[in-house]
């Protein structure tokens, strides 16, 4: 069993090549929550040439639509399902994001578009929402605040824990399963 | 003879108790399974310390009050209402969206239902609650809530089976809607099937599997015998944890079953997560 790794965002090139599928890792720094809807949008003023709320070249987004706060620095705050943000990963591939953070499998397409653009595809531990919230240090809206906890939120965490799932040459841990 | 008066201040206070320990305490036949299957994964591998950190999350969660899962879900109410029993000083429906709606504000719940499926614009409430209602003898109201993530949710189906052939149709069509699930709605799966009926009296049998204990078999024989074999052959998947394999892919498989036409048969999957959260109550 391979040491597990620790790694910081924004992600370097050569730490993301160094990534194997099935590769533990614990990772710390700036990531960006984004879901459905926030993909749609980004997608969207992607096609209409619009600059991003977010620059995301070298960043990381989180599949997660956390709960309210309270007077914590975030609510539970686990992954949502991968598969979904599928047919929007490609164009934000593009457009320079590094790596992602889910849970469940990705397409053949998305493998494939991560091996092309040297990203990487993690999962964190899916259902374990309470957990992951003692790992985020800071939390604050940054874009399409209407739409609540679909909005993208950035986060600083430190030491998240996760496997990865499709590395940069399109290895995928699910493959053959 | 005079009905026993409820008050939908009661109801109201009942149901937004519930859903915060649904969503917060995980209950306790699901922990003791997740134990189990936690025991019973090979040492020192990425699904045991997978597994560890479920039951790390779900102990944080009961400690400091926060939900298991940021998905707090759409919430579904079974209210067995007794015939002499009468609701005073406000609805049924009202008084149980007032609960949902101040369970989630108190308890920092996730808002995820939207007021329109193509509109999508959200309702900043968790409501409306989907509610359904029997009436039952007595003068009491049985209350279960079910707030239920779409991750599981999304993943659950339903077929109109040929009337012969029953039992091999209904293992294949149950292990089929796991195996299309995979690792994506967070196994150990739990089953409800609903088995039989009518179209959407099925699907509702389904959800309603889920809030039986799933120690619990199925009265009749042969129904936990068909129980079994789903289980048995889900599990023989593999799928497991996050999907890295091992036994754990299914931990319980609950069948309601209820009469049917000649000409066919009736059955539905609602998945679950491991998280299966409900918490019932009588007043």
């Amino acid at each position: 069993m391979s040491a597990i790794k620790r790694i910081k965002t924004p992600l370097d090139k050569k730490a993301v090549a160094s990534l194997k599928a099935g590769d533990e890792v614990l990772l710390s720094g700036v990531i960006y929550t984004a879901r459905d809807q926030a993909h749609s949008r980004l997608c969207e003023m992607i096609k209409r040439s619009e600059s991003l709320p977010v620059d995301l070249e070298g960043q990381v987004i989180y599949y997660c639509g956390p709960a309210p706060s309270g007077n914590r620095v975030i609510g539970a705050c686990g992954p949502t399902t991968s598969g979904r943000m599928d047919p929007f990963t490609p164009p934000l591939l593009k457009a320079g994001l590094k790596g992602m953070i889910g849970k469940g499998a990705r397409s053949a397409g998305v493998a494939g578009a991560i091996r092309h653009s040297g990203a990487v595809y993690f999962l964190a531990p899916g259902g374990a929402g309470a957990y992951l919230s003692e790992r985020v240090r800071k939390c604050e809206i940054v874009a399409f605040e209407d739409l609540g906890p679909e909005a993208i939120y950035r986060l600083e965490v430190e030491d998240f824990p996760l496997v990865v799932g499709i590395d940069s040459r399109g290895r995928d841990i699910y493959a053959g399963r | 003879m005079t009905r026993r008066e409820i008050k939908a201040s009661e109801i109201e206070r009942t149901v937004k108790t519930l859903c915060i320990k649904a969503n917060t305490v995980l209950r306790r036949d699901v922990l003791a399974a997740m134990e189990e299957a936690c025991r019973k994964e090979k040492e020192g591998s990425l699904a045991k310390r997978m597994m560890e950190v479920l039951l790390e999350n779900a102990r944080i969660a009961e400690k400091k009050s926060i939900p298991i899962c940021q998905d707090t879900g759409m919430v579904t109410v079974f209210i067995e209402m007794g015939k002499d029993a009468v609701i005073c000083d406000g609805s049924l429906p009202e008084a149980i969206d007032s609960g949902v709606r101040t369970a989630y504000e108190e308890g920092f719940f996730r808002k995820s239902v939207v007021g329109d499926p193509l509109v999508r614009n959200n309702t900043g409430t968790n409501t409306p609650a989907v509610i359904h209602l029997d009436i039952v003898d007595g003068d009491k109201l049985n209350v279960s809530v079910i707030p239920k993530g779409f991750g599981s949710e999304n993943k659950s189906r339903l077929a109109m089976l040929s009337p012969t052939g029953v039992r091999d149709g209904v293992i294949d069509f149950c292990v089929e809607t796991v195996k299309k699930a995979g690792p994506d709605a967070c196994p150990p799966y739990v089953l409800g099937v609903g088995l039989g009926g009518t179209m959407e009296s099925c699907a509702l049998l389904a959800k309603k599997a889920l809030l039986r204990q799933i120690t619990e078999s199925n009265p009749k024989a042969h129904i936990a015998e068909l129980e079994r074999a789903i289980k048995e052959k889900a599990n023989a998947l593999g799928i497991g944890v996050m999907g890295l394999g091992g036994p754990a892919t299914v931990m319980g498989v609950n069948i309601e079953e209820f009469p049917t036409h000649i000409a066919g048969c009736p059955v539905a999957v609602n998945l679950s997560c491991y998280a299966l959260r409900s918490a019932s109550g009588t007043i």
